[in-house]
């Protein structure tokens, strides 16, 4: 009796979560439906619906999770302050599996099913590659997250901006500098075998070289690979520098053969803490990475100078001191790109205000009010620090940072400026017509 | 590093594959063999034995040895118990029909891997080896732990065949195998047999991925490569023959990381694949299958 009491509780919650998008779907249909009659003065209050395509399953999920996180916790603040135009801000989540063709289903629903104003928060770049056709025919305004070189390079379309997190070629050019002076100039690189590896494989070297230090091998990993150590032989033995960029479930894995290959006598070690996201740096393993170098978009753990901005938006997220999760310290965010999520929704708020968005019909007016924006200034908006817009290539450039690990936390050893990853454009989106 | 280094890593990280290869395609061809189902959900079995390696582990404390043992036993029993509550409820209502078992399956393998993300989390969680020893070697380092999972799965595999072909209950699962009806009617509870061979087939992924979660990480995704591999090894053994999976785990194995390592991992797998294929042509039951009765 029990058993069935359960089973129909289990049935209930999961079928209310659904009922709930169908219940929204549902209104959607219904104000578009002929005979349905708005009464004046409603558009006022209606809120401004953000379309979230999230990578709530498949290999993104815990990215995806910290991202829905910061989306709320930034949305609430926008909400308490008064919202956008006087107007709520309502968030519609759809889960795109981290899936390119699933998530141009959900580009597709958000805009059209869900009357959505615009469609945001996506992160990895074969689903932003595989979404941004759909918004682009669609013509509704695609704001990633991403930091993929994929819409500063041009190939997306004018419907994509990514104000909130820089690029990788902008990373990777900011990076070179201090790894050539401080850790040595023979590099050999690992990297994930598609477009976000590529990036990091095509712009790396000409950074480094600049700088006098040559890149020896590049060594590609399928993304779904699980065991490591047979490309270890690979490594060149007069490589200084092992410079690691890894995605997905495996990169504890990677760290621990790397270990067990090289014992106390391995190279420097330089890798993105995309590798790490979401994974306690103390977990069993993970001793290797010790002294070892990480590039941060934002800090993980809380740094001594950390502007009462950092500290405000900490708090709102709710990440500890060591980038966990404050009701659960072994649950670590994504602390190192998150951000991202909540000063892109700031760009909106302000992009809106800016053109002063009424409806769907002023789609076209927000990308040209965010292609205007060229400085952001570091403060509640915009804790990670300050950026630059380009409306050009639709892309924010701003700083970087380089943590040491030591004594199982990671500590800020340098952060880069903004022009350290500058790069000449080589696109402009504002020539296309919208 | 020079070629015979290279070759001794490329073998050490073969067997590694094939060990823990052979206990997963045992027991997809142990199930195809004796009840004639494709289990879909094969992969997913593996993936649970991980993820509750995970929790008996963390439920275990600080001691990485008494998690590892505790996760040895609970693990895979737990899993057996899932298998043959599913056998039951499932596959038995569809008087395993090989058409509808296999949508069955397909179907269990979401439940099992959303409930996993829905219970479990996305993330990958690492479990400490029972040991740490790093084996120096003048020209590499190796992991000592690899080496005992060869040692585990050659040791596990050998209990298997000896309960097989040594014990009564391995007569009464290969009579039921050899033939259904006759061993009906010489009183041998084939549906009981069913049950305890598909509880037996997810025990031995789970015990696979019990042993493997010290290397790799318990994540809710991790079963799709093991179910894939384990396919290409049971067709390219010959379903249900126990001495073909194992001969072709190995070669699978080996040649996997061989070729990975001198040439290129998606060669590899590439090679395998077409293995499959040249199988299923000229061979079809497999190298070592006997043809369909």
């Amino acid at each position: 009796m029990s058993n069935t009491r359960d089973k129909a509780g289990f049935a209930n919650s999961r079928i209310s979560r659904r009922t709930a998008i169908k219940g929204l779907g549902a209104v959607a249909a219904l104000g578009t439906a002929p005979g349905y009659v708005r009464y004046a003065g409603a558009q006022t209050s209606e809120p401004i619906r953000i379309g979230f395509q999230a990578h709530k399953t498949g290999i993104g999920a815990a990215y995806g999770r910290w991202y829905e996180k910061t989306t709320m916790a930034a949305v609430k603040l926008i909400n308490d302050a008064g919202g956008i135009n006087g107007r709520p801000v309502e968030i519609i989540t759809e889960d795109d599996g981290t899936d390119p063709a699933r998530g141009a289903e959900v580009v597709a629903k958000l805009a059209t099913q869900h009357k959505c104003d615009l469609v945001y928060g996506t992160l990895f770049s074969h689903v932003v590659t595989g979404s941004a056709p759909v918004a682009g025919e669609l013509k509704v305004p695609y704001f990633v997250v991403s930091e993929g070189y994929h819409v500063a390079s041009g190939k997306l379309n004018r419907w994509c901006l990514q104000p909130g997190i820089t690029d990788v070629r902008s990373q990777v050019t900011s990076v070179a500098p201090w790894m050539a002076g401080n850790l040595g100039k023979k590099v050999t690189m690992i990297f994930p075998d598609y477009a976000f590896g590529y990036d990091h494989r095509d712009y790396l070297p000409p950074a480094l070289k600049a700088q006098g230090a040559e890149v020896l091998a590049q060594i590609a990993i399928p993304p779904t690979e699980t065991s490591f150590t047979k490309y270890l032989p690979q490594i060149p033995s007069d490589t200084e520098v092992l410079y690691h960029v890894m995605v997905g479930p495996a990169v504890l894995t990677f760290v621990k053969e790397l270990g067990e290959f090289y014992g106390s006598s391995g190279p420097q070690l330089f890798g993105f803490i995309d590798s790490l996201e979401a994974v306690d740096i103390n977990s069993p393993g993970l001793e290797f990475l010790d002294g070892s170098h990480f590039w941060e978009g934002s800090p993980r753990y809380a740094q001594e100078n950390d502007s009462d901005a950092q500290k405000a938006y900490r708090a709102a997220v709710g990440i500890d001191d060591n980038g966990a999760s404050l009701q659960d310290p072994k649950d670590i965010s994504t602390a190192a790109h998150m951000f991202g999520c909540w000063e892109t929704l700031y760009v909106i708020k302000q992009a809106m205000e800016a053109c002063d968005y009424k409806s769907t019909d002023d789609r076209a007016k927000l990308v040209e009010a965010t292609e205007a924006m060229t400085e952001m200034k570091e403060g509640p908006e915009h804790p990670q620090g300050d950026k630059i817009f380009n409306g050009k290539i639709h892309q924010a450039f701003g700083h970087q940072n380089i943590s040491k690990l030591e004594g199982g936390k990671l500590k800020v050893v340098h952060r880069t400026s903004i022009e350290d990853g500058q790069y000449e454009p080589q696109a402009d989106y504002t020539t296309t017509p919208l | 590093m020079s070629f015979g280094p290279h070759l001794l890593l490329a073998c050490l990280e073969g067997l590694v594959t094939a060990a823990v290869l052979s206990l997963t395609a045992l027991g997809l061809s142990l199930v195809f063999g004796v009840m004639r189902i494709v289990n879909v959900a094969h992969g997913e079995f593996f993936m649970l034995g991980a993820v509750l390696a995970w929790w008996a582990a963390s439920l275990a404390g600080g001691d990485p040895v008494i998690g590892f043992l505790l996760a040895l036993v609970i693990s895979p029993l737990i899993v057996g118990a899932i298998a043959l509550l599913s056998e039951r409820l499932v596959l038995r209502r569809l008087h395993y029909n090989p058409e509808a078992t296999i949508v069955a399956t397909i179907g269990l393998l979401y439940i099992l891997q959303q409930a996993a993300l829905s219970l479990y989390g996305p993330e990958a969680r690492p479990v400490p080896a029972p040991f740490n020893v790093r084996i120096v070697l003048p020209w590499f380092g190796y992991s000592g732990y690899k080496l005992f999972v060869i040692a585990a799965s050659a040791s596990l595999l050998v209990a298997t065949w000896l309960v097989l072909t040594r014990t009564r209950i391995g007569l009464v699962m290969r009579a039921t195998q050899y033939d259904r009806e006759t061993a009906q009617a010489f009183g041998i509870p084939v549906d009981r047999v069913y049950g305890g061979v598909f509880a037996l087939g997810a025990m031995l992924a789970a015990v696979a991925a019990v042993l493997i979660v010290p290397i790799q990480q318990a994540h809710y995704l991790m079963g799709r490569d093991p179910l894939l591999l384990s396919f290409i090894v049971v067709i390219i053994g010959g379903l249900g023959s126990l001495r073909g999976t194992l001969i072709a785990a190995l070669l699978i194995g080996l040649s996997d990381g061989v070729i990975s390592m001198f040439f290129s991992p998606t060669l590899a797998k590439m090679i395998a694949t077409l293995a499959v294929a040249l199988v299923l042509v000229f061979r079809p039951q497999g190298l070592f299958g006997t043809a369909q009765r």
